[in-house]
């Protein structure tokens, strides 16, 4: 078993009816990190996690969880992780210690009663712990849903979508709890559309688009793909603002939004150092600056962009 | 051992499932009471010129097996109603065999539609029906029903494997209820239509009610007790394999998101 990756995707492919959802795509997940995969509705995150987890098979391609190949070898795979899809699939019927209990039974954990009742209260379930889901709001649902996935501790956690539909309190906990289960050195595997999510949870994070990963890396290694950091000038007249704007307009991408000047910057030291070097000589001193760190929206849409040209070039 | 013990869990969960649906159960027994009683206080008098015993001897068999009939959509709603709410892909993603997901469906809708049938049984016997006082044959009798139960259970979770509603999961049993009336459950075969005669003699119902009732009336398995088995054995393994492969090839709800 390879020690280091916890899932490696190979040139895996799938289409439904010949529509292909993934034509290409690849990447690999090390053992006790956050692997985020980021893409819009329908980019085939869904389809990934799918296949990962041994519920549709692909139709080209390899992939390995926990060392394990999904397609020839699906049960040893299924030892190994556990998962939460975008719907909440508990037992209705059920009430919700019943529902952990049996999660508890069927992974053959020592105390499934024990495990049940330590998940109902981290979970905050107690004093619902012994009623039937019919009865239960769709966060509390959830919450047992993630809960369930819970039991047993598999080294290896699919989550899809794990914040959608949910408030921002409930998607705190959410972030918490996959914080807490990453420092005790599970893998954790999520889809996500939203940037920020992946920003702040993922070690790593690839982007799914057109059925491929057009951009990988953590998040500081795809901000860096953004060459335009943004800094922001406050002068304390309009004179000094014109005579800055001079100063600067050969060498520097500029912009007034209000009183102030927003020069772009790749982010480095030279670039930094030549902008103020230039105001100095002009005997010109900012009372404020704000150097902005590009954010992954940024990133986001300048690889869709660039994606969309390339198509276009392409088709003619 | 750890298959056994899984399909134990499961058959706990499905268990529950139907005490706490008792309103299912209920309906399920109510349908065919309701007929027998209408055949025998209603159609009786007419039909039971027809039979060669009492009428509500020679009814009682055919209204178990229709109480089978309609006891067994309730697994294929169930599993219908699993698959949509997602809770099987769950399972299908936890080391968990399919066979044991499967069977405990198919061990609690066993015991469930037996004890319908007691119920049945019970209530023919208030009206009349006097069964030949024979323990073996009785416990014969019993366990070809349990065997049909189970059979039909299969039959019933592979069609509910497929449904693409939870609505549509039962719509199976229309056809098996058109296979009893097209059967000598509530009257002899010799009086239907010559072209349906040859059809009624030849499906699978037929030995079944035929051998049921003989245990019952005569105390004797009759000359179709192995085709009976044949039958009931024969659709219970076709019908596992076929769920098995349902289950493993079952789309996960919202597959294309």
């Amino acid at each position: 078993m390879d020690e280091t990756y916890a899932i490696e995707v190979t040139h895996l492919a799938k289409g439904y009816k010949e529509v292909p959802v993934l034509v290409d795509v690849s990447f690999t997940v090390r053992r006790g990190t956050v692997f985020a995969l980021l893409g819009a509705n329908g980019s085939g995150k869904t389809t990934t996690i799918n296949i990962l987890t041994t519920l549709i098979k692909a139709d080209g391609g390899t992939a390995t969880v926990g060392g394990f190949d999904v397609t020839t070898e699906p049960a040893r795979v299924r030892e190994v992780i556990s998962v939460t899809g975008q719907s909440s699939a508990v037992d209705y019927i059920l009430t919700a210690r019943e529902n952990l209990v049996l999660m508890g039974e069927l992974r053959h954990v020592a105390d499934p009663q024990g495990v049940a009742a330590a998940l109902l209260d981290k979970f905050d379930l107690e004093d619902a712990a012994d009623r039937r889901l019919l009865t239960f709001s769709g966060g509390m649902r959830r919450r047992l849903d993630i809960a369930m996935s819970l039991v047993g501790e598999a080294p290896i956690v699919f989550f899809d979508e794990p914040t959608t539909g949910l408030d921002p309190h409930s998607r705190n906990d959410m972030w918490e709890t996959i914080r807490e289960l990453a420092g005790k050195g599970t893998t954790i595997f999520l889809t996500t559309q939203y940037l920020e999510e992946a920003d702040r949870l993922a070690d790593q994070i690839a982007i799914l688009h057109g059925g491929r990963v057009v951009a990988g890396g953590t998040p500081a290694e795809l901000k860096t793909m953004v060459p335009s950091g943004l800094v922001e000038l406050d002068f304390a007249e309009d004179n000094d603002l014109a005579a800055a704007q001079t100063a600067l307009t050969n060498g520097h991408e500029l912009s007034r939004v209000d009183s102030k000047l927003v020069v772009a910057s790749d982010g480095s030291v030279a670039d930094m150092a030549d902008m103020f070097i230039r105001l100095n000589n002009a005997g010109l001193e900012p009372t404020r600056f704000i150097a902005k760190e590009p954010t992954l929206d940024d990133v986001f849409f300048k690889i869709l962009g660039e994606d969309k040209e390339e198509t276009h070039a392409n088709s003619h | 051992m750890r298959t056994l013990t899984d399909t134990w869990t499961m058959a706990k969960r499905s268990l529950r499932h139907t005490t706490r649906s008792m309103d299912t159960i209920i309906t399920v027994v109510l349908m065919p009471i309701a007929l027998m009683l209408l055949f025998v206080y209603v159609f009786g008098g007419a039909l039971g010129a027809q039979t060669s015993v009492d009428y509500i001897d020679f009814l009682t068999p055919g209204v178990v097996i229709m109480t089978v009939i309609s006891g067994i959509s309730y697994a294929a709603f169930r599993l219908a109603m699993d698959m949509q709410k997602g809770i099987i892909s769950r399972f299908r993603t936890m080391p968990v065999k399919p066979s044991s997901v499967l069977s405990g469906q198919a061990m609690s809708s066993t015991v469930s539609n037996a004890l319908s049938c007691l119920l049945v049984v019970i209530v023919a016997l208030l009206i009349g029906f006097r069964p030949v006082p024979d323990a073996g044959a009785w416990l014969l009798a019993a366990g070809l029903v349990l065997l049909f139960i189970l059979a039909t259970t299969w039959l019933a979770m592979f069609f509910g494997l497929l449904a693409r509603t939870v609505e549509g999961a039962g719509a199976f049993s229309y056809i098996l209820f058109l296979l009893i009336f097209i059967s000598p459950s509530f009257v002899p075969t010799d009086s239907m239509a010559p072209w349906l005669q040859s059809f009624a003699e030849n499906q699978p119902l037929t030995p079944i009610v035929d051998t049921i009732r003989s245990l019952l009336t005569d105390g004797a398995p009759g000359p179709r007790f192995w085709v009976a088995v044949a039958w009931a054995v024969g659709i219970l393994v076709v019908c596992y394999t076929l769920a098995l492969v349902a289950y493993r090839r079952s789309d996960p709800p919202q597959a294309v998101a």
